[in-house]
């Protein structure tokens, strides 16, 4: 794949500018107001709202946990354009004018919600209770127990409704791709994208720069957040490098394709002109370089669930990217650096720290503040949101008023996009986190923090020297990037699994699992860790895991004495981050979903008022009603008696035409038809069979010689792409040694079949050549013109009378049906449509792939001379097992009903007379009715066990679904003009 | 321990302190009467239904990883009785029976909602194509009913009758069909089969098989040699792997199929749909998550893991069909190895190889099979004669020219 | 996926259509018999590991592919012309 060094590869993209914009939103109905580059997050908690949902089993009141995608707590529903929008993390969402969000998952409201009940019924709710119990009594399950779990269940809700939303999709292509914006993800862009080679550079944030928007310290002298909006700055201007914010990648899949999500016109209250809500885009790409981060983990103790406690993590970038002070009395609790820069960070903004604990023993006092070290957080108190902790050292036990603590409990590499290809992350003992294996993605690096490198400096260090891997690999020239000054310490984590002590703590805060119930799991022997997540449920939450995975390993490993190691993981999988149904579905809704193919008289149809049925992707006329007709039947009665009268006209373009040139096109054609072709002579029509290899019948048609190494076959409409993709097999795959072609003209030549006793003389009448008997027998080809326009007349009728079929370029397809259908009229005759057709194919007993069903062999429908057997051809040896030729099967027979007056149902199964209409006694089915006009009567199709044998026999058709039981008569399945007279004279 | 209401309470009350195991952890005996490979769903069914129906309960399932880890925690867990041909309409009807009875049979509430599946037909064609099939269903003694495109609109409003580029011309519905909860079916029968004395042996790979003039008499595992007088195979995504191990060779090719499920919702979906215009169905769990998929993504694989135009095609489909559901949240998608038989029809019958059975071809339709399946192969493996329902389950069919092809596709596993 | 067809160069699964094992190029002779004729229509190695197949690039040029592949992690190892692989074939047994 070459890629087109310096080329422009630019989108625009939504900025946010400055930020005293005031912005007015409602949450639950009451308004309020935040600032231009708020997320909504951010503008509740400026505005002191801290509780904005409820979870999921217990109902028990949340609040905002993270600042980013992981969320599990803060979902609400957006509404917009009058559809909800549910689940949405209001930590995500960029604030608009206008924005109505609501809480979910509460009822009658998020201060008093009923289900609170189930909290105080949690000893009873555990792991699992369901499966031990709502089974007695048995109907209760399906009309009370069920009904009710399945009405608790859920969050949000959807409107019932077809989805506004516009989605759109697109293809992306690049030498290398930078997952992340961060800083291992600015410094491996520059690398790469200073050598000229095509970089797409992606962040799922709306502001690219990952924690620099969140931190204080310095690089090179400037603020960090400034110097990464600097550096996006100028890889925005550089035309081989697209920027793409708001674009999360999804999942990774074979050959370098990444799917990615970008929100483009999402955050509106009205559609912005021209922009989709989002693009689901496809990304090429031949080297990646994975910069995705990390996530901080939440530390595990009692009542550790209540709004107001925040990652501390969050906590600075609330504070530092947003400006919102989440508290009044701030606690600090962490177990590792990271906790005492939140504890700076606060007090540098002037924000006063109650205390600093840290599970940690040898720490530095902090100033200004109560430092406790080698302490634990043991207990939080409510009711609804924080208002105190107990602080547990050694055995000291202290408890302080505070409504905001931040927990730090280290860092989670951000590796799932390496496990997408099934190799499972190795945990590292020494920095205590899971982390990819080298390659687990053939093509990808893995960066920065996301590979375990936490000091911004090590990070930036490591963008560069990945991004020089992967540069080496694709053979291109690189310089060396200086990686400038900044912080480079290590945050010395120690870990801590969980703080020891009864009580309830939270692993997963939206599903609601605890400590308590890993422990049933493992009492219980479900040790493993898929069945510890299965059965309790941990990690399947819409968070996916991303707060609790590690927790709830830890703690798992503990409970079972194991390492990490050994406990092991769970993969992770697409989608890496929800994605709606609409966005991967882009183009699926409405008429969009597939192609319409129209025939060349498909205006001329419309004109006639004739209504439109679908024939696979084709549009095909069902009949053509006349003024005054007001069933359907009667038109098409009227159109049986005018073709088996006068003339009918059908467009049978839809059938498959195969064009076969070259010396060998005989031997091909012997090949795949079970009669012989070889022997057709020049201008002559044969039919023929196609069977496949394994014996049955894969398609029929006809097979025109019009040249002397050049003949046109034709396949039903259903199985043209079958057909022609076999023959294309055949020759260069089976016979390479055959030397013909074959090409689909299908779309290339407009066919009209003209059928009935006035046929001759209407084709006499158009075509400049005389047609006669003697000229143009039945099964004979003749290449005429008709006025100056070339086509090619094949005699041949899938009606039983006096027929041919004239193909002309498609060009001049609708003049050819207006012509003929003119000419007809003066004869009495006109156009028929589909109902038709097949009222006449079934008259005769002609057979489509209602009875070729593909479990139909040539002796089942009565074929089997067909098959020569002087000769092989595909299927022939398989059509020769036992089980293909046992009597027993069901063959081709006709059915009519012994009374005239009843109506036989497609579908039907036929039974003998006097048994009972079970399974055991089934004899067969009908698989094509009609009402024929001709012999005033219903007649139908049928495939009946031993049918060619029981002609004349009566059994009885049941239709239970349609409650119809009538008596029927097997016949040949040719009701009508037997010796085939009509259609050779 | 006998689950109960009262169970949960009493616990409850102590603190859960009073759980017992699920099953036991038991090191593996040197020989057993019969070993059966795989601890799937289908596997410990049958563990479950020798010691039951049969009275052995000498009995050890070897798992190489944790029980239920296969196909049976990953498929949309759809159950229904709606196949067309004899040979699987007996099977798939017994199935559905025993499902009805599951929750009492083994004490466990595997959730079973019979919430009704419904095909949806998009021309005269497949209308009368449903007809035979629903007609058939009801001559065996299952449920059917066809529904006009009026009904659909009052059934499932939700369907888009507006604008689809397939027009609906109705359905059929078949009440009884439903979901049930995947793991609840593994670890209820391995918790039934656990109680009457059979070993389930996790992290227990089977690497090869000690066969001596043409008879098995035990497997090499990773713990070492087990003995045994007879050998069933049901290591479904496996299968041709396991056989080879005595030198089989299979009419299966193993293929991917994805799926797929989004975040809790509030009741929206009431029934499992099916649609007719492409395969693509969809059913909402207990929990709220709308489960649905589509077709496998076509080529050989055992990566348990698919590509992009296949998901893009279900969601399209999904889109299509009910364009409701676009703003729900896709939050899992996982990949499951199915063995598709060359006529997409399952096979229970003995082997080559005196003493080894095999239960395996499942396509994409093991889940609704389990219990049937566990009842029939026990039946094979206790009695040595096939049970009536899966007469038509040979090995030798293909050979003999009796194949079960539902779909009607021929000797193409990637089209079944 | 992507597949680098021969003649058109490297592209996207979906413009692929996959038929099967490559035992396929070698359709036995029509007096072999129903044995060999059921071996070849209905028996499969079904490997874990790397496969031959064919594949068509039906949505392209519509040449017919003999791809090497793994399918434990779907990586590419060759594709050729089938009927290339097929002349190769013959040559051999001749």
């Amino acid at each position: 794949m070459q890629s087109l060094k310096g080329q422009r590869m630019k989108l625009k993209n939504l900025e946010p500018t400055n930020n005293s914009k005031k912005i007015y939103f409602t949450f639950d109905d009451k308004k309020y107001f935040g600032y231009l580059g708020d997320t909504l997050a951010s503008a509740l908690l400026r505005n002191g709202v801290k509780i904005i949902g409820r979870s999921f089993k217990y109902h028990r009141p949340r609040g905002v946990l993270t600042a980013g995608s992981e969320e599990p707590n803060a979902l609400v529903s957006i509404l917009r354009n009058g559809q909800i929008n549910p689940n949405i993390k209001a930590t995500e969402v960029e604030l608009y004018d206008n924005l109505i969000s609501t809480s979910q998952n509460r009822w009658p409201s998020l201060k008093f919600d009923f289900l609170r009940i189930n909290d105080f019924l949690s000893p009873f709710l555990g792991a699992g209770f369901y499966y031990k119990t709502f089974m007695w009594p048995k109907s209760f399950w399906e009309k009370l127990y069920e009904p009710v779990i399945r009405s608790a269940a859920g969050l949000g809700k959807l409107s019932p409704v077809a989805d506004n939303s516009v989605y759109e999709k697109a293809f992306a292509f690049c030498d290398v791709l930078i997952i992340g914006a961060g800083p291992a993800g600015l410094l491996a862009a520059k690398t790469a994208a200073i050598t000229g080679i095509q970089v797409i550079l992606a962040d799922e944030d709306f502001v690219g720069g990952g924690r620099l928007n969140s931190e204080t310290f310095k690089i090179d002298g400037q603020e960090c957040s400034q110097w990464a909006q600097n550096e996006l700055l100028k890889l925005r201007e550089m035309p081989n490098v697209r920027v793409m914010t708001r674009t999360t990648i999804l999942g990774v899949y074979d050959g370098g394709t990444y799917s990615a999500l970008e929100k483009v016109g999402e955050y509106s209250s009205e559609a912005i002109d021209h922009l989709p809500d989002s693009i689901f885009w496809r990304i090429v790409s031949k080297k990646t370089v994975l910069c995705s981060g990390s996530i901080e983990r939440p530390i595990v103790f009692k009542n550790n669930d209540r709004p107001g406690i925040m990652m501390a993590s969050a906590v600075r970038t609330f504070l530092n990217r947003f400006g919102v002070i989440p508290g009044k009395k701030i606690i600090v609790f962490g177990n590792n650096d990271d906790a005492r820069r939140t504890v700076f960070d606060l007090q540098s903004k002037g924000v006063e720290v109650i205390a600093y604990v840290d599970s940690r023993d040898k720490v530095e006092k902090i100033k200004n503040t109560r430092c406790f070290a080698n302490s634990v957080i043991v207990n939080t108190n409510g009711p609804m949101t924080l208002s105190a902790v107990t602080i547990r050292t050694g055995n000291t036990i202290t408890k302080l008023k505070c409504d905001c603590l931040a927990i730090s409990g280290g860092w989670n590499p951000s590796i799932h996009l390496t496990s997408h290809m099934n190799n499972k992350p190795i945990w590292n003992e020494t920095i205590n986190c899971f982390l990819s294996r080298p390659r687990a993605v053939p093509n990808m690096e893995v960066a920065g923090s996301a590979n375990g490198v936490f000091s911004t400096k090590m990070a930036m260090t490591s963008g560069v020297f990945r991004a020089r891997e992967i540069l080496k690999e694709l053979g291109v020239k690189f310089q060396n990037i200086r990686v400038p000054e900044t912080e480079n310490e290590d945050y010395n984590c120690e870990p801590l699994w969980q703080v020891d002590g009864k009580g309830r703590a939270w692993l997963d805060f939206q599903n609601d699992v605890t400590v308590k119930d890993l422990k049933q799991s493992q009492k219980e022997n479900m040790t493993s860790v898929e069945h510890m997540k299965r059965y309790t449920t941990q990690g399947m939450a819409t968070d996916q895991g991303k707060n609790s995975n590690v927790n709830a390993i830890g703690v798992m490993a503990e409970l079972t004495g194991q390492t990490i190691s050994l406990t092991g993981t769970t993969t992770f999988r697409p989608p890496f981050s929800p994605v709606a149904i609409g966005a991967l579905g882009a183009g699926g809704d409405g008429k969009r979903f597939a192609p319409i193919r129209k025939t060349t008289s498909h205006n001329f149809n419309e004109e006639r008022g004739s209504p439109n049925i679908e024939a696979g992707l084709w549009m095909r006329p069902n009949w053509f009603p006349k003024q005054g007709e007001l069933h359907w039947r009667e038109s098409c009665d009227r159109e049986v008696n005018m073709v088996r009268n006068f003339v009918g006209i059908c467009d049978v373009s839809t059938l498959g035409k195969i064009d076969v040139q070259g010396p060998d096109s005989a031997i091909l054609l012997d090949f795949v038809y079970t009669n012989k072709i070889s022997s057709l002579m020049l201008g002559k029509i044969r039919y023929g069979l196609m069977l496949r290899e394994d014996g049955h019948v894969m398609d029929d048609g006809t097979c025109a010689r019009i040249g002397q190494q050049h003949y046109i076959i034709t396949t039903t409409t259903a199985a043209a792409g079958q057909v022609i993709r076999h023959l294309e097999f055949v020759l260069q795959v089976l016979r390479p040694d055959i030397d013909a072609q074959v090409i689909s003209v299908t779309e290339q030549w407009a066919q009209f079949a003209i059928a009935g006793p006035k046929a001759r003389k209407l084709v006499d009448k158009i075509c400049e050549q005389e047609i006669s008997n003697a000229q143009m027998p039945f099964m004979s080809f003749l290449e005429v013109n008709v006025g100056e326009v070339a086509a090619r007349l094949f005699r041949i009728s899938f009606s039983g009378e006096h027929a041919y079929e004239i193909s002309v370029a498609a060009s001049y397809g609708d003049a050819m049906m207006r012509l003929l259908v003119s000419e007809a009229e003066l004869l009495e005759g006109g156009p028929y449509g589909m109902e038709a057709l097949n009222v006449l194919r079934i008259e005769k007993g002609f057979i489509t792939h209602a009875e070729i069903d593909g479990r139909a062999t040539a002796q089942d429908i009565g074929m089997k001379k067909m098959i020569n057997e002087g000769k092989d051809c595909i299927g022939q040896v398989s059509s020769l097992r036992p089980g293909l030729v046992d009597l027993e099967r069901e063959q081709l027979v006709g059915i009519k009903p012994i009374n005239k007056e009843d109506v036989i149902l497609a579908g039907a199964h036929v039974y003998p007379v006097d048994k009972n209409p079970k399974r055991i006694n089934d004899q067969g089915h009908i698989t094509s009715v009609c009402y024929s006009p001709t012999l005033n009567t219903s007649i139908a199709l049928a495939l009946i066990k031993n049918g060619h044998k029981r002609h004349g026999e009566t059994l009885k058709m049941v239709d239970h679904l349609r409650n119809s039981e009538i008596l029927v008569e097997l016949t040949s399945p040719i009701f009508f003009d037997s010796t085939g007279s009509r259609v050779r004279g | 321990m006998h689950y109960s209401a009262w169970q949960i309470f009493k616990n409850g009350l102590t603190g859960g302190s009073g759980w017992k195991p699920f099953w036991r952890t038991p090191e593996p005996k040197k020989k057993y009467d019969i070993i059966i490979i795989g601890g799937g769903g289908h596997g410990l069914a049958t563990a479950y239904y020798l010691a039951k129906n049969h009275g052995i309960n000498n009995v050890a399932v070897l798992e190489k990883g944790y029980l239920g880890g296969g196909n049976v925690g990953r498929n949309t867990t759809i159950v229904r009785a709606n196949y067309l041909l004899d040979g699987n309409s007996q099977f798939f009807s017994h199935s559905l029976k025993l499902w009805e009875g599951m929750e009492k049979e083994l004490n466990f509430n595997t959730m079973m909602s019979q919430r009704g599946i419904l095909s949806l037909g998009h021309s005269d064609g497949q209308m009368d194509s449903l007809a035979r099939r629903g007609n058939m269903m009801i001559s065996q003694g299952d449920d059917a009913e066809l529904l006009s495109k009026e009904q659909l609109k009052e059934f499932v409003p939700y369907v888009n009758q507006e604008d689809p580029r397939f027009p609906i011309y109705g359905g059929l519905l078949h009440k009884r069909g439903g979901t049930a909860r995947h793991d609840a079916v593994a670890w209820g029968y391995a918790r039934a089969a656990d109680r009457l004395g059979v070993d389930i042996i996790q992290n227990c790979e089977v690497t090869g098989m000690v066969i001596s003039n043409g008879t098995i008499t035990g497997v090499e595992t990773n713990k070492g040699i087990i003995k045994a007088d007879k050998v069933g195979m049901a290591v479904a995504g496996r299968t041709s792997q396991v056989a080879s191990m005595a030198g089989l060779k299979l009419p299966i090719e193993s293929h991917v199929l994805q799926a797929f499920v989004s975040e809790g919702l509030k009741p929206c979906i009431n029934c499992e749909i099916s649609w007719g215009a492409e395969l693509f169905y969809i059913s909402q769990s207990d929990k709220g998550g709308l489960v649905f998929g589509g077709d496998i993504d076509k080529y050989n694989t055992y990566a348990a893991r698919g590509n992009l135009p296949a998901m893009e095609n279900v969601m399209e489909a999904a889109m299509a069909l009910m364009p409701m559901i676009g703003k729900a949240k896709v939050l899992r998608s996982w990949g499951g190895i199915v063995d598709m038989t060359m006529d997409g029809s399952p096979i229970i019958d003995k082997t080559a190889i005196t003493g080894l059975y095999l239960d395996g071809g499942w396509c994409y339709g093991g889940f609704k099979a389990t219990p049937a399946s566990g009842w029939c192969f026990a039946h094979l493996l206790a009695t040595d004669i096939h049970h009536d329902v899966a007469e038509k389950f040979r090995l030798d069919r293909f050979e003999k020219g009796y194949l079960l092809d539902e779909e009607a596709t021929g000797a193409t596993p990637n089209l079944h | 996926m992507r597949i680098i067809c021969p003649i058109c160069g490297e592209r996207d699964l979906r413009e692929f259509h996959y038929e099967g094992s490559s035992k396929l190029i070698d359709r036995p002779d029509a007096g072999a018999g129903l044995a060999a004729f059921h071996d070849y229509v209905y028996i499969r190695d079904n490997i874990a590991g790397i496969n031959e197949e064919l594949w068509s690039h039906e949505y392209g040029c519509r040449g017919w592919l003999l791809v090497s592949r793994d399918t434990n992690t779907h990586e590419i190892m060759s594709t050729e012309l089938a009927r290339d692989a097929k002349f190769k074939r013959s040559e051999n047994e001749t």
